[in-house]
């Protein structure tokens, strides 16, 4: 049944960044209000409430998904990451240190979601193509207009991973 | 709620050692600097603080007012600087805390910059006109340099030496005599050492300089990666509810009758009334919408031009008769081999900034606090005691550092509506707007016409220049090249149809494209390659400079355009920045354009980080496409019809070319310009002449390309 607009709570459940959260929200609330304004995640960041710009994006299940669309009860089941959760033991992940040493950034409104859209492009492709690239990251806007950095900052992450892949396979 | 509880931490951590100075702002200067407590503090007056003064409108402000910036050092050797600038991703965070870290030869680390507090910060203008730079940033350098030789006076006092034989750096007085070395911690530990510099102490000539100029990371860089910064649309307060304003059904409109009974009924919704002003407030955002849904509300909305109509009406209003015909130029213009007149336009376009405009607003004990994104912070601080009918000590705006604003966060309207809400919900407040209420309540960049006649004679001599700039504004209408008679005009529309503002480059980006599309016309008239032509009539040194930059990084002139290969150049120089840059359009077999390449060079004197200027160019250049070849604000009976991401297209990774380069100059021996605005200007007249070069259709309105481009 399709609850009213806004008028009835629910509890629900959530598992984000590898922790069971609780809280109560109306069955169609989007899970970017409930990250943000009920369980303190704000870095997951409110752009156009439309899905076209990806400043929203959070992983489910791996996958990007702009949360500002997706109804927070529809992502019970799912894995959920946010750029909170990205960090292992303090350290920055590949993607977030070649966002930081490229300077791929100007207000960084955009870097949450940009970070986690191409997360998620570096696992499915390694060494993505010009193609798979913008076919990941058109829907993701910087309006500071850093795309060449980001460009940049996708292949250093690649090349990141892939040393990392390469002391792993040594050791 | 643990989130309110992490940024108190937050909060509480930017204002140690720095509390006191809150209150002591409502006490004179002199209680001001004993509340300070330990520690060194300097205070800037100088020629800059009467330029200032002379832009205040409302005055009475409680700030020490001969003050334009100050410096706090605590025993930790923490150095504090408050300045009313705020960090809007153009990294003056950063460029600022290295010109201090240079000047007081303190390490860059230990600099925290405290930005558009107002209850923290000397009053200021706003951060706008790319003033930050050639302004703010000499001003510093002067503090920090009064506030070393402090340091060193009383370090000398203490080793009972001259002050002359002393030196200092890393943060530390040294004797090199003795090798005894007294850190500005342990110097500023139990004494109070106030100062106030004026005047221009010896700065530190570029060429010596160790942390300006070169290319230090962004200040706080990590928390954006992490998530962790926190924009004013991420600002918690204990006990905050969420807000949502409901918006007339067209411009101008008025309400005719509203009934809420239906919204007010909701449970935990308050709907708050004030005149025209109607809104809802709800424990969360969700439940606050659905409360506005609820409202029923009738407007009239009186008849008004659609953008169809725009440039006919544009002319008119602007007072355009006809007569806008300089007779100088008339009589130079017989003596033309070529001649132009043509007409040029740009659109009305958004700034769209990833964040909308955001505020939480609080009132505690008759004062009002509000959090919120601006580019002037003190303006909106007036707005607020206006409208609120306020004392100036009983309102308070802060603003953390933004999802950016281009020149589009001037105002307070947002600040202003979620202090009314948060004052009939006796609770702090959280308003953000949506991006349909940023494309349409905000303002926009003015839409404009510009006329050009010109004519050159065989050689490339340039005899005669006439620009009339219709509404866009005047910046940038005048022109770089050497020629007269030259009559460049701005003429004002007084009652536009849109609300109209400041924007990155603003009408320089108009002027430009106008000047420098007419300017390649005159050269294919003329049959000269277009770079010739303009360095024919170029005296100016720095333009020279960027353009000969431009064109040989470029490879200009290696080539021949063809019909599926364009080149374009352009350039210009507008609030001390020079560029020039050169386009390469590619044309598909279906007439598709696409930019294929882009290369620009910058110059604006000596450069304070070389890697943040490099971004901000770049970030120009990208931006700069969207207007180039498609942005483009749509309206119709008083409403903007197409105010959304959807529908307004912005540059995307996919109209980026895959080359973008920017070459810098670094001008040690000139002082700096500002670099966030100027960097967007040559990119629109540079492709346009590159798909002339293609094509062979000449584009003169803006956005170029709304059908064709890819």
């Amino acid at each position: 049944m399709l609850l009213a607009l806004g008028e009835t709570m629910a509890e629900l459940v959530l598992h984000v960044n590898g922790a069971v959260r609780r809280t109560e929200a109306a069955a169609d609330e989007p899970l970017l209000w409930v990250l943000r304004n009920r369980l303190g995640l704000t870095g997951t960041r409110f752009g156009c409430g439309e899905g076209q710009c990806g400043a929203c994006t959070v992983l489910l299940n791996g996958k990007p998904t702009r949360s500002c669309l997706t109804p927070a009860a529809a992502a019970a089941d799912a894995q959920i990451t946010t750029i909170e959760g990205l960090e292992r033991d303090g350290r920055l992940t590949p993607v977030q240190e070649a966002f930081l040493e490229e300077d791929a950034m100007q207000c960084g409104y955009c870097t949450s979601g940009m970070v986690l859209a191409v997360t998620a492009l570096l696992r499915e492709h390694p060494r993505p193509s010009d193609a798979e690239t913008l076919q990941a990251m058109n829907g993701n806007m910087c309006r500071c207009g850093t795309y060449p950095r980001i460009r940049a900052a996708i292949r250093r992450a690649s090349d990141k991973m892939a040393q990392q892949e390469a002391t792993h396979a040594r050791g | 709620m643990p989130v309110a509880d992490e940024l108190d931490k937050v909060l509480e951590v930017e204002l140690q050692g720095i509390r006191d100075r809150v209150r002591a702002f409502e006490l004179d200067r002199r209680e001001f600097l004993r509340l300070c407590g330990g520690g060194l503090l300097v205070c800037l007056a100088g020629p800059a603080v009467a330029a200032q003064e002379s832009g205040r409108r409302s005055g009475g402000h409680p700030l020490p007012t001969e003050i334009s910036a100050w410096i706090h050092i605590d025993p930790s050797g923490t150095v504090t600087v408050c300045t009313g600038k705020v960090e809007i991703g153009q990294n003056i965070r950063t460029s600022l805390a290295q010109q201090v870290a240079e000047e007081l030869r303190a390490p860059f680390a230990s600099i925290a910059m405290t930005m558009g507090d107002t209850d923290l910060v000397p009053w200021d203008a706003g951060t706008f006109g790319s003033r930050t730079t050639p302004t703010m940033g000499p001003e510093l350098r002067n503090m920090a340099a009064g506030a070393r030789q402090m340091l060193v006076e009383e370090a000398a006092r203490r080793w009972a030496c001259d002050p002359s034989s002393l030196t200092a750096s890393d943060g530390k007085v040294i004797n090199p005599a003795t090798q005894a070395a007294l850190s500005y911690g342990e110097i500023t530990k139990g004494t109070k050492l106030t100062g106030t510099v004026a005047g221009d102490p010896p700065l530190t000539p570029a060429s010596d300089w160790k942390i300006a100029g070169t290319p230090a990371p962004k200040v706080h860089g990590l928390e954006f990666v992490t998530g962790k910064h926190r924009y004013p649309s991420d600002i918690v307060r204990p006990g905050m509810r969420f807000g949502k304003v409901l918006r007339p059904s067209g411009f101008n409109a008025t309400l005719v009758s509203v009934d809420s009974s239906a919204a007010e009924k909701m449970p935990g919704v308050q709907v708050v009334r004030d005149g025209d002003f109607i809104g809802a407030v709800a424990d969360d955002v969700w439940t606050a919408e659905a409360a506005l849904l609820k409202i029923n509300a009738q407007w009239n909305v009186p008849p008004q031009i659609s953008s169809v109509q725009l440039f006919a009406a544009l002319k008119k209003g602007a007072g355009d008769d006809g007569t806008n015909r300089s007779a100088d130029v008339d009589a130079a213009l017989a003596q033309a081999d070529a001649k132009l007149e043509q007409t040029y336009t740009v659109a009305y376009i958004a700034h769209a900034p990833l964040e909308p405009r955001a505020a939480v607003a609080e009132w505690q004990d008759g004062k009002l606090t509000v959090w919120t994104g601006t580019q002037r912070p003190f303006g909106v601080k007036d707005e607020l005691v206006r409208v609120f009918r306020l004392p100036e000590t009983q309102v308070r705006v802060l603003m953390p550092d933004m999802g950016s604003a281009y020149g589009g966060k001037h105002t307070g309207e947002c600040a202003i509506e979620a202090a009314r809400l948060a004052k009939a919900a006796g609770k702090p407040v959280k308003l953000i707007w949506t991006r349909e209420e940023e494309f349409t309540w905000a303002y926009f960049r003015p839409a404009g016409v510009m006329e050009i006649r010109a004519g050159a004679k065989k050689d490339g001599t340039l005899v005669a220049w006439e620009h009339h700039n219709y509404n866009s504004g005047p910046s940038g209408v005048g022109t770089p090249y050497a020629v007269k008679p030259a009559v460049t005009e701005y003429h004002e529309w007084p009652a536009p149809p849109l609300a109209q503002g400041s924007y990155r480059g603003l009408a320089a980006t108009a002027n430009h494209f106008a000047r420098e599309t007419a300017m390649d016309e005159l050269a294919h008239a003329l049959a000269i390659d277009p770079l010739e032509f303009r360095m024919k009539n170029l005296t100016d040194e720095r333009l020279r400079a960027v353009f000969t930059a431009a064109a040989d990084k470029f490879g200009w002139g290696k080539e021949k355009s063809t019909a599926q290969r364009g080149f374009g150049i352009a350039g210009g120089t507008e609030k001390g920045g020079y560029t020039a840059a050169c386009a390469e359009v590619e044309i598909d077999p279906q007439g598709k354009v696409r930019i294929r390449r882009l290369a620009q060079a910058w110059e604006s004197g000596v450069i304070i980080n070389p890697d943040g200027l490099r971004n901000q160019v770049m970030g120009a250049m990208v931006q700069a496409i969207g207007g180039a070849l498609f942005e483009n604000v749509q309206f119709a009976n008083g409403k903007v019809t197409n105010g959304d991401f959807g529908d307004y297209r912005v540059p995307r990774f996919h109209d980026t070319p895959p080359e973008v380069e920017v070459i810098l100059i670094d001008r040690r021996d000139l002082p700096p310009a500002g670099a966030g605005e100027t960097g967007i200007v040559a990119v629109a007249p540079a492709v346009g002449n590159a798909m002339f070069a293609a094509t062979g259709q000449r584009l003169r309105n803006m956005p170029m390309a709304v059908k064709n481009s890819v």
